[in-house]
């Protein structure tokens, strides 16, 4: 189990290199130069020379890379040049309404996609599978954001049941939180919803289909308890394997629904950097959710290790 | 003598005549086993009808996609308007028929370019051992980068053009492309006639091009498809954050972006374009797992 722990930490390193590489990049790939781009087309030849050395442009390449990432291993991603505040700070300021719409939306299409994905399966080829796998294909189909409008010309413009926009943090009480978060949440977590909830039901189909089930059933077991017993622990793996991928993508999807609610988080922080050129936030809020992705999927990982005995002992 | 020649032609056109019956009877279930396939027969319907529209719909429509009439703004779906024209006054019909150029051609370039250089960059890594490792760190590293996050600070870094679009798009799903070859053109190169012309003498640019890559196409087809649909939501998500294609272009992504601010007095300008995108969307991924399930029966139940 160490062992594999080890390997998988280690084979993350070449990835995050190369991680970090794409990312000091983007802020070279800007056609003319950066300083003169942030400061406008008034700027003197000497504010933008000022500009440069403040943000390291001056320097070799090479340097400005490990001091960049040098900076980055300590915590430090620079500062953003129009909030004048460190933008280490700022991500954790904007955190945590990103975390939260990440969080309930996982919560929700778990709670959902499970239980259906397991009822289409016990009931193959009847009305209720085809009618869940019709629905899933067309969740599939509708991305996180457009849900998110449709939801919002529903509940909040024609019923006016839900707020539209906004956020209220969850010091402000759990309910208000709620209330502002279930559409974004909703919106996010329909989509990875269909894919579990297909995934369910293909993996347990699969293993319905062994023959110790078979031998479970002629024995008289019941059928609750195939499924419980028998069948999804078997089937597990695969429907963690979706679990975790999407939920390393829900954060990053999170950022593009939340703009819709305007929800104040890294989504939010990463446009409106966009429009004001402040490459050091990009840089920065990609870095880190890059990083967060990557660690969701390496507890994941292990998590199958923990779950499946088979995985830790061939990787050995 | 003279008989026997004869003979043996006559032989030899039966034999040519089998064959072609033979090709013909495959071609018949080929085809039937196409139409019988409702992934491609529908999403092929929705695909043409969309294309039709992006072709020919500019040439209909009766209004200008960028003229202003400010006396017309926000005004709702009817007779004069079709589906109701935007905050400026166009015509929203019209701007979904250009929108529908924009958005079919950036997600059509993104899926030809990404599969292009997708396929490049396998085959090279399937076939040169040296190579293999790092181009697949470098896509490894790629695809951690969340597709839509890496796409907004590309376009922010080379500015928000249309070709910049697609080419941060491409950025982004060619390390899925190149997956995906590679992992068919490794089961290839392990091949005993691979072997074999390479015993031959056979160039090596020689095997890689018409004796790997063709055995990747099938995979490729189908990957092609849902890189398009894919292309076609993070163009329609960037555009409507305001990070893609600019402002007075129509695409669809774009006329949400005006619709939200009108969400509440003009919900045309949000539906319409919508229900197009989630329209493409579904037609190409009925296109792919159709075309996957022809390709390869296994699959299919």
């Amino acid at each position: 189990m160490k062992m594999y722990f080890l390997k998988r930490l280690l084979s993350l390193i070449p990835v995050l290199f190369i991680v970090s590489i794409v990312i000091f990049m983007i802020i070279h790939l800007t056609p003319g130069d950066p300083a003169s781009l942030v400061l406008g087309e008034e700027a003197t030849e000497e504010q933008i020379q000022a500009m440069r050395a403040d943000m390291g442009l001056d320097l070799p390449i090479l340097t400005q890379y490990f001091h960049w990432i040098g900076n980055a291993l300590q915590g430090d991603l620079g500062t953003s040049y129009f909030m004048r505040q460190p933008v280490t700070e700022a991500i954790v300021s904007h955190l945590a309404p990103t975390i939260s719409v990440a969080i309930i939306a996982g919560t929700i299409s778990l709670l959902i996609s499970i239980p259906i994905g397991i009822l289409a399966a016990t009931r193959r080829g009847t009305n209720t599978d085809r009618t869940v796998m019709g629905i899933s294909l067309i969740g599939m189909s509708v991305p996180s954001f457009l849900l998110g409008l449709f939801l919002i010309l529903l509940f909040g413009v024609k019923l006016r049941w839900l707020p539209v926009a906004g956020y209220q943090p969850i010091t402000d009480g759990f309910f208000g939180h709620i209330k502002y978060l279930i559409l974004p949440s909703i919106a996010l977590g329909s989509m990875h919803a269909a894919l579990i909830a297909r995934m369910t039901r293909s993996s347990l189909l699969e293993v319905l289909n062994m023959n110790y089930i078979k031998t479970a059933r002629s024995k008289g077991v019941h059928e609750y308890l195939i499924i419980t017993r028998h069948t999804l622990r078997n089937a597990f793996l695969p429907i963690l394997t979706v679990i975790g991928q999407t939920f390393g993508s829900l954060i990053a999807g999170a950022v593009v629904t939340e703009t819709i609610f305007n929800i104040p988080g890294i989504g939010q922080l990463i446009i409106n950097s966009v429009e004001r050129r402040d490459y050091a936030v990009i840089q920065g809020v990609v870095l880190f959710v890059t990083c967060t992705y990557v660690l969701i999927n390496l507890i994941v990982d292990l998590l199958y290790g923990v779950i499946d005995p088979r995985v830790r002992l061939n990787k050995k | 003598m003279h008989v026997a020649q004869e003979q043996d032609k006559l032989l030899k056109d039966e034999f040519i005549l089998a064959k072609k019956r033979l090709k013909r009877h495959q071609k018949k279930l080929l085809f039937r086993r196409l139409i019988r396939n409702r992934g491609i027969l529908f999403g092929g319907i929705i695909m043409v009808l969309l294309t039709l529209l992006a072709v020919f719909g500019p040439i209909f429509v009766p209004y200008d996609p960028y003229e202003m009439v400010v006396t017309d703004r926000l005004m709702a779906p009817g007779a004069q308007h079709f589906l109701g024209t935007d905050n400026f006054g166009r015509d929203l019909l019209t701007r979904m028929a250009y929108g529908a150029r924009v958005s079919l051609s950036v997600g059509l370039s993104v899926s030809l370019l990404a599969c292009f250089f997708g396929m490049l960059i396998g085959l090279l890594a399937s076939y040169f051992k040296a190579l293999d490792n790092v181009l697949m760190r470098i896509c490894d590293g790629l695809m951690a980068i969340p597709g839509v996050l890496l796409a907004i600070a590309l376009v922010a870094a080379l500015g928000p053009k249309m070709e910049n679009v697609i080419l941060a798009l491409t950025i982004v799903f060619v390390p899925n492309v190149a997956r995906v070859v590679r992992s068919a053109a490794i089961v290839i190169r392990e091949e005993t006639y691979i072997e074999a012309i390479r015993a031959q003498g056979a160039k090596t640019w020689r095997i890689i091009v018409l004796h790997i890559a063709p055995n990747t196409v099938a995979p490729l087809i189908v990957q092609a498809s849902f890189i398009f649909a894919d292309a076609i939501i993070t163009e329609a998500a960037l555009s409507f954050l305001g990070a893609g294609i600019p402002a007075p272009d129509p695409s669809w992504g774009n006329i949400l972006h005006d619709g939200k601010v009108f969400i509440f007095n003009a919900w045309w300008m949000t539906v319409f374009p919508g229900i197009l995108i989630v329209l493409s969307v579904f037609g190409l991924n009925l296109l792919g797992d159709g075309i996957r399930d022809y390709i390869d029966p296994h699959t299919s139940k």
